[in-house]
């Protein structure tokens, strides 16, 4: 595996273009800057085109022959089925106003990563072979040969962008480099060029159920597990079902949080929450994963995943679908589930049994994010809280790219964290909410191999979190996505030691006064709670 | 797909070194893959290499790295059932180093 620089050597960055022309400039492999490529078993699962065993550092990348038929194909094909991305090919004025706004861009200083250029990757193909100026003048009217290197620039540079959907906030024409980027990927996957990162996870929520392969078995130990924890803090026996027919609401939330730290915590924390309001709900190893690492291949095959969610809410006869903190899940739900699995008119318009409040905006796909339904509790006065239990920690809030600007939670999430700590501070405007930076992992590109990416991807999220930490004394980063969970630690051990990450139910669980509880010495990490170290116990 | 050679035999790999075949995995193996990451074996390495195999064979994953270190407490006292001591132990990773040595997959953490 590539050795990552120090922090030092990375915050350097060259942000002088090279003097030649961009179709001019070679595309240099860099390595810690992608991904393996698929192996072939990954592809085999979900019956995709080209499986083989191949490398991204390989010259030869084992294509079909007439690939170029088949990529030309496809983009006259989406040119036709997706209006949205005949406009974004045609209407850019290059104003340059969305070229410093990407977190790639300012982390790798790439031009080739400024979002205007990555769109002019493909847009250079579209003009030579679908624009009459482009056929005949080629060169001069911006268009440019579809070769074998192009190809590859693609796969290079598509898999250098998180599908954040920054860009868009910052382009007067609105031009969504996510919608270029993920048709792009999906053109790619038509022949067998997805990344083994992203495959691996595909094929196993197809054939398990959920990202990580969890049987049904391991899930319920690993909850177990996280009950046996939660005994030991509270004094209370927590007895979840799984896949309990009749159960009012289906739980969904991403594999990532029934397995690694801190995502476990936020487990633990929905655990005691629906216990202590004694929810009627159920867990499925069936549709054990909210995230859709499909969204990042294929819209084909962001469907398939998503259907499973709404096959098991069916066969288990839940009136609707409670959803847990993770990001792209919900650009999913929110945007693209009621076109490819809807209606979901077997469900019901969700109701709050707890509080009788109606989630009118989830009527069409009758699922509800998690931190609506908390911050619903709260504001009704339905939980006991004593935000004391977290005042060692400094909070901040980093809010997710796929839940801010794929669905507009922004206030849910603060409006608990603020209920549930005494100390909350907000990194600089520019930073959050519709304009926040990508954690730098997002749209898959989470993996080990490309840790420089994602360490100069992540570079301007840390560099807001170092100023409220130097500020405040931050210490404590906040998040709703399964994702941020597994990518911030490893940000923030890098660019600004000493703060950790968390997500929302973690904090309210331990604010969380339930019924019966002993006296808490410790929070949901096992450490001693603040004014308790000397406690027994700890 | 590249290969690891070891006593004049050829093992499959993925391009992170891990096994690919479980099955091909022993002992001495095992020794040879911790010597390439510069990892001393002692009774205490094998602890935790034995208990991942164990716990795969039984999940088809590697454990979370919560119950591997209340395992490891349990098998080698309290005051060894911290991340801590499994760095001291690996300091690749328990997930990562570990269970390569374990000829397990590479664990793909969270996503
Ligand atoms: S979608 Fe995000 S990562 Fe992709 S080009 Fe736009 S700002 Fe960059
Ligand atoms: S801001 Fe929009 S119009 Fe301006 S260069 Fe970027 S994509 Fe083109």
């Amino acid at each position: 595996m590539a050795k990552v620089p120090k922090p030092e050597e990375l915050s350097k960055i060259d942000y002088k273009p090279s003097k030649k022309r961009w179709m001019d400039t070679p595309v240099e492999f860099k390595e810690g800057m992608f991904c393996h490529g698929t192996r072939a078993k990954y592809l085999e699962t979900v019956g995709f085109p080209n499986p083989r065993e191949w490398s991204s550092k390989d010259e030869d990348w084992k294509l079909p022959e007439n690939w170029k038929e088949i990529v030309l194909e496809a983009i006259k094909e989406r040119l036709g089925k997706y209006r949205s991305f005949r406009l974004f090919m045609d209407i850019c004025v290059r104003c340059g106003a969305c070229a410093d706004k990407c977190q790639f861009f300012l982390g790798t200083g790439d031009p080739r990563n400024m979002p205007v250029l990555r769109a002019e990757l493909m847009r250079s193909v579209y003009r030579r072979y679908f624009t009459a100026p482009g056929k005949i003048m080629g060169r001069l009217a911006g268009g440019r040969e579809l070769t074998y290197d192009v190809l590859k620039e693609w796969w290079y540079y598509f898999y250098q962008c998180s599908e954040c959907r920054r860009c868009s906030v910052f382009c007067p024409y609105g031009i969504d480099q996510a919608e270029i980027t993920m048709i792009g990927r999906e053109i790619l996957n038509l022949l067998g060029l997805n990344t083994d990162w992203i495959a691996g996870p595909v094929a196993n929520c197809y054939a398990k159920g959920n990202h990580l392969g969890l049987e049904p078995h391991t899930i319920k130990s690993n909850i177990e597990f996280m009950l046996d924890d939660i005994e030991t803090i509270t004094g209370i026996r927590i007895e979840p079902t799984f896949n309990r027919k009749g159960a009012e609401i289906l739980f969904v939330t991403p594999s990532g949080d029934l397995f690694g730290d801190p995502g476990t915590y936020t487990c633990m924390g929905y655990l005691m929450l629906f216990h202590e309001l004694g929810l009627d709900y159920t867990w499925s190893t069936y549709a054990s994963e909210g995230g859709n690492f499909g969204f990042f291949t294929s819209m084909e095959m962001a469907k398939r995943l998503n259907a499973k969610i709404y096959a098991e809410a069916k066969r288990l006869g839940v009136k609707w679908i409670l959803g847990g903190e993770c990001g792209h899940m919900w650009r999913v739900i929110n945007q693209y589930m009621d076109t490819w699995n809807g209606p979901a008119d077997f469900l019901e318009v969700p109701v709050s049994p707890i509080t009788g409040s109606r989630f009118d905006n989830a009527r069409a796909t009758r699922m509800v994010h998690v931190a609506e339904f908390t911050a619903d509790l709260i504001k009704q006065g339905k939980l006991k809280l004593d935000p004391t239990r977290n005042d060692h920690l400094k909070v901040t809030f980093h809010d997710s790219c796929n839940t801010a600007r794929g669905m507009g939670i922004f206030e849910e999430p603060r409006y608990i964290i603020k209920n549930v700590c005494n100390h909350f501070y907000e990194m600089p405007e520019d930073t959050i909410r519709e304009k926040t930076f990508c954690c730098g992992s997002g749209a898959g590109l989470n993996a080990g191999e490309n840790m420089e990416l994602r360490m100069r991807g992540g570079f301007p999220r840390a560099n807001a979190v170092n100023y409220v930490h130097q500020r405040y004394g931050v210490n404590m980063l906040a998040n709703i996505c399964a994702i941020d969970r597994a990518a911030l630690p490893t940000l923030m051990d890098y660019w600004v030691p000493g703060v950790k990450v968390t997500g929302v139910h973690e904090l309210v669980a331990n604010a969380l006064v339930m019924k019966g509880e002993k006296e808490r010495t410790q929070d949901l990490r096992l450490e001693p709670l603040p004014g308790k170290e000397g406690a027994e116990n700890v | 797909m590249p290969t690891m050679e070891f006593q004049g035999k050829q093992y499959e790999v993925d391009e992170d070194g891990y096994l690919v075949n479980l099955d091909d995995w022993n002992k001495e193996l095992a020794g040879h893959i911790a010597k390439l990451e510069g990892v001393d074996m002692s009774d205490a390495h094998w602890e935790v290499v034995n208990f991942l195999r164990d716990y795969y064979q039984k999940y088809q994953i590697a454990p979370m790295i919560k119950i591997l270190v209340k395992e490891i407490g349990k098998a080698m006292g309290p005051e060894k059932g911290n991340t801590k001591y499994l760095y001291e132990l690996y300091p690749g990773g328990p997930a990562k180093q570990a269970c390569k040595i374990a000829g397990l997959p590479k664990p793909t953490g969270c996503v």
